[in-house]
């Protein structure tokens, strides 16, 4: 039974590898891009346009309460479509089809970024007013109080919510196997299906992903210590 | 934007509403059982049984959700004795299947928030009991319970949520709720934003009363808040 999850040309432990990795690539390109929509959401949130605010929260609202299979539906059947409707107001008539990698990182990024959206918020929250007050004595500009003073200390503080978003991000991944792309569930899926061994086959996918997670829990716990390391313990 | 088809898809997406609550109500349900297990076991004393809770909820919350739908809707069948046992009448229905997943995985995240308001309720009150001469039980049952009961609730809202989000992924295992019926209507007529916007509200009111009803259950336990005023 175990030679099937060998690496030899009857088994799938290569194929499950791949997937493996496959499924770290779009967990990251994932996390990255909801890291990008966090912070865009986060400074519209925290902004005082009122337009801002409200697409921001429509943003958190609908993406944080409808389930991620529906939003993953939605960009791989209609992906397409928006991307050739931008397309089209800059005058490219042609067809456009996005592959599965560029759909699961933009559905998953986007379930991400809104999540991610209120973690930084609250983490810029959490920065003293005093802080501000005191570097604008110093007389710097925004951009430099940004910098210094709000990015470093906002990073510190958001790190414990974004270790929990992480986990939701690669945990999500296994949900645009949905869309073929050859991450681990989509691998065992298929080899389940070709083996008639979907018990061996799942419990593989399983402890692939506790794995990834208890990696990434350890990663995570060495980088918030690295960020307090400056911080006495009260 | 097709408004007469996403008018039409109204009463044929609300047919799936039955199916999704009731997958969310008897998880729940059962979830609770579970994690109250779980939480007692985990803050036994006994470390045989410590070790063990904590490995299960270490393995359900590491986990994807998806991975333990297939490994009980496809994983359990591939064995002659699970089949040939009485628990195949239900393990064969794709319905019993989600309920099973979505018990054991929201069992381990409800245990968890409840260790935790257990664990958080004031030492005082309970040497205060003890010095009523209150029993062991009896001591857990009329102050440790209903305290950390309520000091769950906001967490446990989140948890609700999450369930019914998370009860979604039952269409994968051909169950037609909200969800799976969404997916076959957009694969007969393409109309996938007009769908997702029907669907999607439908999501957002069961999350919106979901969540309403839980602060109403807080607003209820905590009378002494405003008493004042």
């Amino acid at each position: 039974m175990f030679e099937l999850l060998s690496f030899g040309p009857n088994g799938w432990g290569g194929q499950l590898l791949g997937g493996a990795a496959m499924t770290v690539a779009v967990s990251l390109s994932s996390f990255a891009l909801g890291l990008v929509f966090g912070s865009l959401g986060a400074s519209a949130k925290l902004s005082r346009n009122v337009a801002l605010n409200a697409l921001a929260e429509v943003y958190t609202t609908i993406v944080r309460g409808v389930p991620e299979l529906l939003v993953i539906y939605l960009l791989f059947f209609g992906g397409g479509g928006i991307v050739m409707a931008i397309g089209r107001v800059f005058g490219y008539e042609g067809y456009i089809e996005l592959n599965a990698f560029t759909v699961g990182v933009v559905a998953v990024g986007l379930i991400s970024g809104a999540y991610s959206t209120e973690v930084i918020r609250g983490a810029v929250q959490a920065v003293p007013h005093g802080q501000i007050e005191a570097a604008r004595a110093c007389g710097m500009n925004r951009w430099l109080i940004l910098r210094r003073i709000l990015v470093p200390q906002t990073m510190r503080y958001a790190l414990p919510g974004l270790g929990n978003v992480w986990q939701l991000t690669l945990k999500d991944t296994a949900l645009i196997s949905v869309t073929a792309l050859a991450e681990i569930m989509r691998v065992a899926h298929v080899a389940a299906g070709s083996t008639r061994q979907p018990f061996l086959f799942y419990t593989t996918a399983a402890a692939l992903y506790l794995v990834l997670t208890t990696v990434s829990t350890a990663a995570f716990e060495r980088a918030e210590r690295r960020a307090n390391r400056g911080v006495r313990r009260a | 934007m097709n408004w007469e088809l996403m008018w039409d898809s109204v009463p044929t997406l609300l047919g799936g509403v039955p199916v999704t609550l009731e997958l969310v109500g008897l998880a729940l349900l059962f979830g609770a059982a579970v994690a109250f297990a779980a939480a007692l076991l985990r803050l036994s004393g006994n470390p045989v049984a410590e070790r063990l809770m904590a490995a299960y909820v270490f393995v359900f919350r590491g986990t994807p959700l998806l991975v333990q739908i297939f490994l009980i809707y496809y994983g359990l069948g591939q064995f002659e004795a699970v089949r040939g046992s009485f628990l195949w009448t239900f393990l064969r229905e794709p319905f019993w299947c989600a309920i099973l997943a979505l018990t054991l995985n929201t069992g381990a995240y409800t245990s968890e928030i409840l260790r935790g308001a257990i664990l958080s309720v004031p030492q005082g009150q309970i040497e205060a009991a003890r010095a009523c001469g209150m029993s062991r039980t009896l001591l857990f049952r009329r102050i440790v319970l209903p305290i950390a009961i309520r000091q769950m609730l906001p967490a446990y809202g989140n948890e609700v949520i999450l369930m019914v989000k998370a009860s979604s992924l039952a269409s994968t295992i051909t169950l037609l709720e909200i969800t799976g019926i969404a997916r076959k209507i957009i694969a007969q007529t393409f109309a996938v934003f007009e769908i997702f916007i029907v669907a999607g509200s439908i999501y957002l009111l069961l999350n919106f009363l979901a969540s309403r009803l839980i602060r109403y259950a807080e607003w209820r336990m905590t009378p002494y808040l405003r008493a004042r005023g």
